[in-house]
């Protein structure tokens, strides 16, 4: 937080001088809330480069007084959700167009499928993966709403107040949808490794 | 064996990870905070091309990277990056422009220079390729016609020769000029390659003649105007002053103007 307030009184003196800093203090995280929202490594760094664009050319068209009120790390993160959340949105579109016969359900689920280079895994691989890619990729089957709370609150680690704020949800909501996230994950985490027990011992 | 709270909460923690090195570059050069530079074989040699988001940022013929990197911060208080390669777009835009084709659009970074400084660079973009125009040309034509010297000096701190063609702009009495981008000599080579007689041209102002007309159309060019090109040797009047293909009942041809920048005589 002391980085932070240094950060913005660095931003609101020098802008261009300053901002080096603060892509070099913040690209880890809007990176990893992208990259999780999102799946794809590429689509995450896009994501992030665009949030960090964004963010400069909507400092420099603010007052030093509105820098200095800033509160960067839920600025920024709603920044890259909201580009993520878009980038969801066109691959939800482009999938509805590939494959009109499918429910809009199956269709979310279809944009979540594993990468290629996974797909010719057998199913069970994901589990005896590195636990890290295994809860990564069930983090993407989450509903989105879901995933962005889960995501601010214990990947990026905002405070409830601060998730609130990012989603412009009310704290109430907030923390029940980060609840509800982390239930469903500890139920699909089980089940996989249920299956994976099965699997073991036919 | 369930998976607790805290359990669910360090995976997620967990799923923190590091940016690509990529990104941060990525986010400063689109920006303009930083810039990129590559390497671009010119007919002069092998030249330094540097931009960022803006635009094209510098043209320069530094003998290595370190040269380049240092006069860069020097100039513009930016780091410049090295890149492998010039942006396959930026690339061909800079081959079609050299090729002569001025409508193909390249963004320019021009900031940091005066607003006199961008009229003069705006008005050599305008010289066709194969043709040179006085710099009292260029200073009569943005409307500053005393500021000839002036004019030489912006030229000179033209940031992205060849992009801007400052080498299209020569002396008024018809000599070649100075040139930034390594002297005299790689001047006379590009006009040479744009497809200009570079020695016609130096002759012909030698021996006074500053402008050409036709008797067929009595109209007067500059000598190196395309109109002027197509004059045939039979049908060709020098002259000497505006004045005198005036009282010969000659107009000056409407492309190159030819009364921007004439010395009152």
């Amino acid at each position: 937080m002391d980085t932070d307030s240094t950060l913005i009184s660095a931003l609101a003196r020098d802008l261009d001088g300053s901002f080096e800093a603060l892509v070099l203090a913040h690209q880890d995280r809007l990176y990893s809330i992208a990259l999780r929202l999102l799946g794809d490594r590429r689509d995450a760094e896009e994501a992030a480069q665009d949030a960090f664009v964004r963010a400069h050319r909507a400092l420099a068209t603010y007052e030093p007084e509105r820098i200095l009120e800033l509160r960067l790390r839920p600025w920024l993160a709603t920044i890259v959700l909201n580009l993520c959340r878009s980038r969801l949105a066109r691959r939800a579109a482009r999938a509805a167009i590939a494959r009109p016969a499918l429910s809009l359900d199956a269709t979310e689920l279809g944009t979540l499928e594993p990468r290629a280079d996974d797909a010719a895994e057998p199913a069970t691989t994901a589990v005896r993966r590195d636990a890290r890619e295994t809860w990564a990729a069930l983090l993407l089957t989450l509903p989105p709403a879901y995933r962005s709370a889960v995501v601010l609150r214990h990947v990026d680690g905002l405070s409830y107040p601060e998730v609130a704020t990012a989603l412009d949800r009310p704290e109430g909501t907030v923390k029940a949808q980060v609840h509800r996230g982390l239930a469903l994950l500890r139920t699909a985490f089980e089940a996989a490794r249920q299956r994976e027990r099965e699997e073991m011992t036919a | 064996m369930t998976v607790s709270d805290k359990d669910l909460e360090t995976a997620m923690a967990d799923l923190m990870t590091v940016a690509p090195p990529t990104l941060a570059a990525g986010v400063l050069v689109e920006l303009g905070i930083v810039d990129r530079y590559a390497r671009f074989d010119a007919p002069i040699g092998s030249l330094v091309v540097a931009w960022n988001g803006l635009g094209v940022s510098a043209v320069e013929a530094a003998p290595d990277d370190a040269t380049f990197e240092s006069n860069h911060v020097a100039r513009t208080g930016r780091r410049a990056v090295h890149a492998d390669q010039l942006p396959e777009s930026l690339a061909g835009a800079i081959a079609r422009r050299l090729g002569g084709d001025r409508r193909v659009r390249i963004d320019l970074d021009l900031r940091g220079h005066t607003d006199f400084e961008r009229d003069v660079w705006q008005k050599a973009l305008e010289i066709p390729r194969g043709e040179v125009r006085p710099y009292g040309w260029i200073a009569a034509e943005i409307g500053r016609p005393k500021a000839v010297r002036a004019v030489g000096t912006a030229l000179g701190h033209n940031p992205v020769p060849l992009i801007v063609p400052c080498h299209r702009v020569v002396r008024t009495d018809g000599s070649i000029g100075q040139y930034s981008l390594g002297g005299p000599g790689n001047k006379r080579t590009i006009l040479a390659a744009e497809g200009l007689d570079v020695d016609a041209m130096e002759s012909g102002a030698r021996s006074g003649v500053r402008y050409l007309g036709s008797d067929t159309t009595h109209i007067v060019c500059l000598p190196t105007c395309h109109n002027a090109k197509r004059i045939t040797a039979p049908h060709r009047v020098p002259f000497r002053s505006l004045r005198a293909a005036a009282g010969a009942g000659y107009r000056p041809c409407r492309e190159c103007r030819p009364a921007s920048g004439a010395i009152a005589a």
